[in-house]
């Protein structure tokens, strides 16, 4: 092992063997995405969820389908932890150009680990306290035999898992369930492979031993989970009692509709993989109208070969669920990034006047309860739903308290009995509720629905009296939504000076930004948006008690400045002071980013810095 | 799958079912149209099969012909453009319980919804399409469809059609639809025979009738119409009883023999041209997955199996 560790940080205090307590850590491992970066990113988040602790991880994934970077980044903490940090304390490289990369990404007083089989820092580097360990040649002789270097990922956890002395057993426990059920030996090697790298002697990781401050689970508390967006909408929608889908693959809705193909058979349903997306929308409707509430999902170009159907469902009035996992567009566009720029697609995308229903999950937990609003919504209302979540949501993973499902799930069976004479599914002074195929119709008359206007029941008319008429149902049913909305409070401030609007992903980064702008004097507030459309109806009284109003947004700003929402409540209200801070690189906004922007934005200089010294930063030096 | 609720109970004797109680909306078709004799034959086949009337679901696509659930007195309706298969395939799919019937024409089944017949086929739902073939844009007056024949002058090509038109047969036994007939609007009992057998069939059922489009396309079909001085062949179907006569005729089972068939030069013959009655259903085999998994799961209750999946994640 090469030792490039600089004079400065060989002074520092703090004897190997002797951890210093830190409140949370954030890690960021670098390498192709072959060396299942996402695996120890995987275990680190599960470990830190099954400790009770707050976990926020991100990661990246490249559009290449193997070979390439990859980058995975955790945040393991136990304090309030909304977003996955803004830069890195340690930086786990496995490459040269792992390091050239994410050298930028450390904060001054990192650690640097890297594979010395591969990487050469520039050792001059003072910034940072650099550990180089042979992971790669260390892998090979502690797995020994054909495996070669693969294991090298659970070698990094093993080191990990030395620097931060945590909890082993669980670790040991959370490897043998992830490998079980594959061969004994890939159990062996994995485990073999984490004993190495946790046997690394102290004296090769220096000053770098840490220990996480352990919190105690409050009583009575549920216990925590972690898994992705993805993941948690899937089962949101089994607990909503959606037993039907269809899709076609595209990324990065796919993960959602393989958990429901492989899950749903379990409960008695079935996912149908369809030749197009034109094709799923349509299986999944006519699921739907089979009277059992159906999903069908896609990503943005999907979105828009599906939009015509839509349109149908809105004029048939049949309940649905459509997923958007948003990416970067138009066209193909950034297909492994986050943007959010089907806004306006998801509220008016389709043809005609055409009202539906969009939310939008603002954390990993929110996609699991938003997939239950959205089965109720589309069920009590019989309209399509749309859940507009992005790539970020989809593939960062959280740690949430388990759902409470003796109280959530829902079980709906299709209404068959026998409608009474005078039935009419279309009601003009009603809900529109179906009579799915199989119920009797005791006057012998038996619905048609259709994408034609109609009258009440079902039967097309180009009376235009008529068309005005159910134009006006189907708009005052969607604006009647709003009122079972359970809407949640402003956080912050609830007066005063800002009021920080977002939607989707942009939570944490927000939430995190209000306190570093209220350390500034200023009184900032914050909401994030799940309602998208219709909008929840007290919004003009909460903006009200703000001064200025700033809408985050991951797209652009358009041709006349707005980004996608702000355009919207700007045309809803009529509220000049309504702006847009946008921005388009395909990644989430930092909470630096955030705070820097409101505040050249609002041209504010007394904005405290954000925390630039890592936590792990020797004392002695700041 | 979950069984719905609520379904009355099937004891008390039923009335048959009648071309009264199945007569809906009155059909907007042009006078002379060959859908009109479809639709009758329909609801001879419907009075055949006698099925509860609340289990028999019509559906359709756009198009003259797809206007054809609303002269059905069934559960039913009128999908978009071209993709009423796929929607179809999920009502059979979800509510195994039911009789689905797809109805449409060339345009919307060979042209917009080609990608789906072709799936469709591939899956095998257990479904039967009426394709009620005019070989012309009827709806929007008179454009070249995918069976316009070559040298057709329509709006889009006065000077004649030059593209190789869909041999529907062909097409179809290729893709793998497990059930593929053809008929004539002319001949009403060979339409209520291949509509009933089609009914009948465990799969995805086509027959496709040449039912003629007498405002934009008349006379398309008089070769095959014997009061107008063509000749209907129909295939004769092997018996399989051994006479030297039955070496000669048409074996449906043998996709090489319906290929042959597929392949005679128009107007071709009618009948059965190829059925499949070993390769099971989609619905049969996503029935068995479900079987299957249930019992992996031991019949677990929903929340059982969801508060499992969430103690994985802790």
């Amino acid at each position: 092992m090469v030792s490039p560790n600089s004079p400065e940080t060989t002074g520092a205090p703090g004897k190997p063997g002797s951890p210093r307590t830190l409140n949370d850590v954030v890690i960021r491992l670098a390498g192709n995405s072959q060396d299942g970066i996402q695996a120890i990113g995987g275990f680190l988040a599960r470990l830190a969820g099954r400790s009770a602790q707050e976990v926020m991880t991100y990661m990246t994934i490249p559009s290449t389908i193997s070979g390439g970077p990859s980058i995975f980044q955790v945040r393991m903490g136990t304090g309030d932890i909304q977003s996955s940090g803004d830069r890195a304390d340690v930086l786990v490289a496995f490459y040269q150009h792992s390091y050239e990369s994410h050298r930028s990404s450390l904060r001054p007083g990192g650690v640097l680990l890297y594979d010395s089989d591969h990487v050469q820092p520039n050792l001059d580097d003072k910034g940072i306290t650099a550990v180089g360990v042979p992971m790669t040649s260390a892998t090979v002789e502690a797995v020994g035999g054909s495996s070669k270097e693969k294991g090298k990922n659970i070698y990094v956890l093993g080191l990990l898992a030395r620097m931060f002395d945590l909890d082993v057993a669980k670790l040991t426990a959370l490897i043998k369930e992830r490998f079980s059920g594959k061969n004994e030996d890939i159990v062996r090697n994995a485990l073999l492979a984490f004993d190495a790298g946790h046997a690394y002697p102290a004296e090769g990781l220096r000053d770098c031993l840490y220990q996480l401050d352990r919190r105690t689970p409050s009583p009575g508390a549920r216990p925590q989970i972690t898994t992705d967006g993805n993941t948690a909408l899937a089962y949101g929608l089994i607990a909503a009692g959606v037993r039907y889908g269809a899709g076609y693959p595209i990324t990065p809705w796919s993960s959602i509709m393989e958990t429901l193909r492989v899950e749903l058979p379990k409960y008695g349903g079935l996912f149908v993989q369809c030749e197009d997306e034109i094709a799923a929308i349509s299986t999944a409707l006519g699921f739907s109208y089979g009277g059992n509430l159906a999903v069908t999902g896609s990503s943005g170009p999907g979105l828009s070969l599906k939009a015509e159907a839509l349109g149908w469902a809105v004029m048939a009035e049949i309940p649905l669920i459509v997923v958007n996992v948003q990416r970067g567009g138009p066209s193909t566009g950034l297909p492994t990034n986050i943007e959010q720029s089907d806004l306006m697609q998801a509220i008016y995308g389709s043809h005609g006047d055409a009202p539906r229903v969009v939310l939008a999950p603002r954390t990993v937990e929110d996609c699991f309860y938003t997939a239950l609003e959205a089965a109720r919504l589309a069920r009590e209302f019989s309209t399509p739903v749309i859940i507009l979540t992005d790539q970020a949501l989809a593939t960062r993973i959280e740690a949430f308290d388990e759902p409470d499902l003796e109280r959530l799930m829902v079980t709906v069976k299709a209404d068959l009995s026998p409608r009474p004479v005078g039935f009419k599914p279309y009601p003009l002074n009603g809900p529109t509720r179906h009579a799915p195929p199989g119920s009797i119709m005791e006057d012998g008359k038996y619905p048609t629905v259709t994408g034609l206007e109609h009258d009440e029941l079902g039967h097309p008319t180009a009376n235009p009296a008529l068309h005005a008429s159910m134009t006006v149902k189907r708009r005052e049913k969607i604006k009647a939504v709003a009122a079972t909305y359970k809407a949640p409070p402003v956080f912050g401030d609830q007066s005063g000076d800002l009021l920080l609007l977002g939607w989707g992903c942009t939570f944490g980064p927000i939430h995190e930004a209000v306190g570093r702008l209220q350390a500034s004097g200023l009184k900032v507030g914050h909401l994030q948006i799940r309602h998208i459309h219709p909008l929840r109806s007290d919004l003009e009284q909460v903006m009200a008690h703000y001064k200025h109003i700033r809408v985050i947004e991951i797209n652009d700003e358009g041709l006349y400045g707005f980004g996608q929402l702000t355009t919207l409540l700007r045309a809803r209200y009529c509220n000049p002071e309504i702006q847009s801070i946008t921005k388009t690189d395909g990644l989430t906004f930092r909470v630096s980013e955030i705070v820097e922007l409101v505040a050249k934005n609002l041209g504010i200089t007394s904005i405290k810095s954000a925390r630039a010294q890592s936590v792990l930063a020797p004392p002695t030096r700041g | 799958m979950s069984a719905p609720t609520l379904a009355p109970a099937p004891d008390a004797p039923r009335a048959p079912l009648t071309k009264k109680a199945l007569t809906a909306d009155h059909p907007t078709w042009c006078p002379g149209c060959g859908d009109f004799a479809v639709l009758a034959s329909f609801y001879k086949v419907l009075e055949k099969l006698n099925y509860p009337q609340e289990k028999i679901v019509t559906f359709a696509g756009i198009g003259c012909s797809s206007r054809f659930p609303y002269f059905v007195n069934s559960h039913g309706g009128h999908y978009i453009h071209g993709r009423a298969l796929p929607f179809a395939a999920g009502i059979s799919l979800g509510r195994d319980d039911l009789h689905v019937f797809v109805f449409g024409g060339d345009g919307d089944g060979f042209s917009i919804g080609g990608n789906h017949l072709v799936h469709t086929a591939r899956k095998n739902p257990r479904l039967t399409y009426v394709i009620m073939d005019n070989s012309v844009y009827g709806l929007t007056k008179k454009q070249t469809s995918p069976t316009s024949p070559l040298g057709f002058k329509s709006k889009t090509d006065p000077w004649g059609a030059f593209d190789q038109p869909i041999n529907p047969m062909r097409t179809l036994i290729n893709s793998g639809a497990t059930f593929v007939a053809r008929s004539h609007a002319t001949q009403v009992n060979h339409m209520v025979e291949m509509m009933h057998r089609a009914a009948q069939h465990d799969g995805f059922s086509v027959v496709e009738i040449l039912s003629e489009c007498v405002e934009f396309f008349p006379g398309a079909f008089d070769t095959s119409i014997p009061r107008k001085g063509g000749t209907f062949q129909a295939i004769d179907l092997k018996k399989n009883d051994g006479s030297p006569e039955d070496a000669t005729r048409h074996d449906p089972t043998d996709e090489l023999a319906a290929f042959q068939l597929a392949l005679e030069p128009w107007p071709g013959k009618f009948g059965v041209y190829y059925e499949n009655k070993t390769r099971p259903t989609k619905n049969a085999l996503e029935q068995k997955l479900i079987a299957n998994t249930r019992e992996k799961t031991k019949n677990a209750s929903d929340l059982d199996l969801l508060q499992k999946t969430f103690a994985k994640m802790r």
